[in-house]
């Protein structure tokens, strides 16, 4: 009998059945927790892991559980984030379409852990299939009894239901997800109050993303220290990393945290395509500012990152090789802030649109040198002032290829023109 | 008679996305939870989600109309107008860029005679942009209804028009 896995099965299987997942030893872990373990137990075990956020903010998952007010008998949720929608990112798919029961495993797990009565997980809306193939597990979770009635002990039903975004990338920050989940626009709400205090429908309410929740099986199975055996000191245990772009075997690979970008590019990602040279990498979803060729011998881990002025965010590699024209990436990535932002906080809304006309002027070669000083205020104003943390990321993404590659910004401008011929097309 | 009232006699719906919308119901402690899935079924039925259907909706799920009308036209996938029978949606975010979507979308411009955003005049064909649809590690993609069709070439796109009726 094959062990379960960390988080993905081995290459090419699938433990979405059911009986697969058992054979395995799955739900064990859950059904043994929730009958010799303690609530505030299992919670211990998580903290005791290090284990941190794989949603992209990177917050401590233990002591977020530790937020939530003492039961008082009514409703309190989990939100499971599966909107998925940070360009670049394509991890949490792997989990909802190769090992769904994981992740039901995880929600059993977490849901005991802060005395939960329900979880709501909700999946973007253009996943559908794996979208019906979480459905098709969780009715068969339902059908064993797994979930439902009783499921957290004699008398202690907790739930799970699934809801079906639309197309918003919004809906992916935590109380934009609330919103939505609720069946309204996905306009974020302002903080406090925090979700523990009152999340969805003003209930208690914990959010953690797919792959956060899936390593808890692991962790209470093997232990804190299993779990803190590989990774970085400050962020331990294993992550999906996803590498996409110029490179010959995009992918996702599941890998201790704090390798090194090299490593990811060269030794799993086969290096670059087309015998082309490396020139620049975006670390951890379109949000993390991006970094130049030279950097790359920095760990994937968050605290590294923050040397070399980015962040890991969700993990996604995105790769561009030399053909690459900067004005044009950033231009890429700011269309889709633009086309993102909720609109209720000016410096977003119109910080967001401003930014990606600028850009856009000075690919088109119409660009002044004053643009760049107005490029400078539009990243500085939208850093830190809004509701959500959107515009931070906007301003983060626009200042990194600001900074980083400031000479091909002047070069359009000088040039009146944009000088990579052979560069993708935005 | 008004004009809500006239609605109700002609109902959209077919009675099957009225039973499911009515099984999601009890899965939200507030009937407008369900708005979500509940217009996702309506758009699976009817190809996009019509005034009509979105009066039905509010009353299914106790709201108001409006309250329906301002989520459908909130989310990019929510449709409050026809497109083609076949709608090609192509990411145009940065993984699937730098693989040459752009490339993709251009070359579908040109056989289907229509810019991306319309619709062939027979109904047939529409050509839509998303942004990052997951699946940056295929790119470059596309969405067809349910259906990602990845690691797209030209020729694979071709072929992908030729088997659609
Ligand atoms: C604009 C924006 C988009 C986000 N999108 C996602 C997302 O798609 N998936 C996700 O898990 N977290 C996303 N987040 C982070 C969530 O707000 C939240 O921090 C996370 O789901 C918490 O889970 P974790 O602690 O397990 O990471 C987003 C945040 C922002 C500001
Ligand atoms: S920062 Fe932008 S996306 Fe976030 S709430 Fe404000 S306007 Fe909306
Ligand atoms: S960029 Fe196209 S799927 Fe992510």
């Amino acid at each position: 009998m094959s062990a379960l896995p960390w988080l993905l099965p081995e290459s090419g299987l699938d433990l979405s059945a059911l009986a697969d997942y058992r054979a395995r030893g799955g739900y064990q872990t859950a059904l043994d927790a929730i009958r010799t373990k303690k609530p505030e137990e299992v919670t211990a075990i998580v903290k005791d892991s290090g284990l941190r956020g794989r949603g992209g903010a990177g917050f401590p998952t233990g002591l977020k559980w530790t937020f939530m007010p003492p039961p008082d008998g009514k409703a309190r949720y989990i939100a499971c984030n599966a909107d998925e929608s940070e360009p670049g990112t394509f991890k949490d798919r792997q989990i909802l379409e190769r090992n769904p029961h994981q992740l039901i495993e995880g929600l059993l797990l977490m849901g005991y852990a802060i005395h939960a009565t329900a979880a709501h997980i909700y999946i973007r809306g253009e996943f559908a299939q794996p979208y019906y193939n979480l459905k098709r597990a969780l009715d068969d979770a339902y059908a064993a009894g797994l979930v439902g009635a009783g499921a957290h002990g004699e008398g202690r039903d907790f739930h799970i239901q699934i809801t079906r975004g639309a197309g918003a990338y919004i809906c992916g920050e935590e109380t934009g997800l609330m919103e939505s989940v609720e069946g309204k626009k996905g306009q974020p709400r302002k903080k406090p109050p925090f979700p523990a205090q009152a999340g969805l429908w003003a209930r208690p309410t914990t959010v953690n993303n797919v792959e956060t929740i899936s390593h808890v099986p692991f962790i209470v199975r093997e232990g804190a220290a299993a779990f803190r055996a590989v990774g970085t000191e400050k962020c331990p245990g294993k992550t999906i990393y996803g590498i996409s772009g110029h490179v010959v075997r995009p992918g996702t690979y599941e890998l201790p945290i704090g390798v090194t970008l090299r490593e990811l590019i060269y030794d799993y990602a086969g290096g670059i395509r087309n015998g082309r040279q490396l020139k620049a990498v975006i670390p951890g979803g379109s949000s993390a500012p991006v970094l130049t060729a030279d950097k790359i011998d920095v760990k994937a881990d968050p605290e590294s990152l923050r040397e070399v002025k980015s962040v890991l965010g969700t993990g996604a590699v995105i790769v561009m090789d030399d053909t690459t024209c900067m004005v044009r990436a950033a231009m890429t990535v700011s269309r889709f802030y633009r086309h993102e932002s909720c609109g209720q906080c000016t410096q977003c809304r119109e910080g967001t649109g401003w930014t990606d006309r600028v850009i856009k002027r000075i690919e088109a070669g119409e660009g002044t040198l004053k643009d760049l000083e107005v490029l400078d205020d539009l990243v500085r104003a939208m850093d830190g002032q809004t509701i959500c943390a959107l515009a931070d990321a906007a301003s983060w993404a626009a200042g990194g290829f600001l900074r980083v590659f400031r000479d091909e910004f002047v070069r359009h401008i000088e040039e009146k023109r944009c000088p990579f011929d052979e560069s993708f097309e935005p | 008679m008004s004009a809500a009232e006239a609605r109700v006699l002609a109902p959209v719906l077919p009675p099957e996305v009225v039973a499911a919308i009515e099984a999601e119901i009890p899965n939200y402690p507030v009937k407008k939870g369900a708005m979500m899935n509940s217009l996702h079924h309506v758009q699976k039925a009817l190809g996009w989600i019509p005034r009509d259907a979105m009066v039905e909706v509010a009353a299914l799920l106790e709201v108001r109309p409006i309250e329906v009308l301002e989520v459908v036209t909130f989310y990019p996938m929510f449709r409050d107008r026809p497109v083609g029978r076949h709608h090609l949606e192509f990411c145009r975010n940065l993984s699937c860029a730098l693989l040459g979507s752009r490339q993709l979308i251009r070359h579908c411009e040109k056989r289907l005679g229509i810019r991306s955003g319309e619709t062939t005049s027979d109904g047939k064909f529409s050509i839509g942009e998303a942004e990052c649809l997951g699946s940056c590690g295929t790119a470059p993609m596309l969405m067809l209804e349910d259906h990602f069709h990845e690691n797209l070439t030209v020729e694979k796109l071709d072929q992908l028009l030729d088997s659609l009726d």
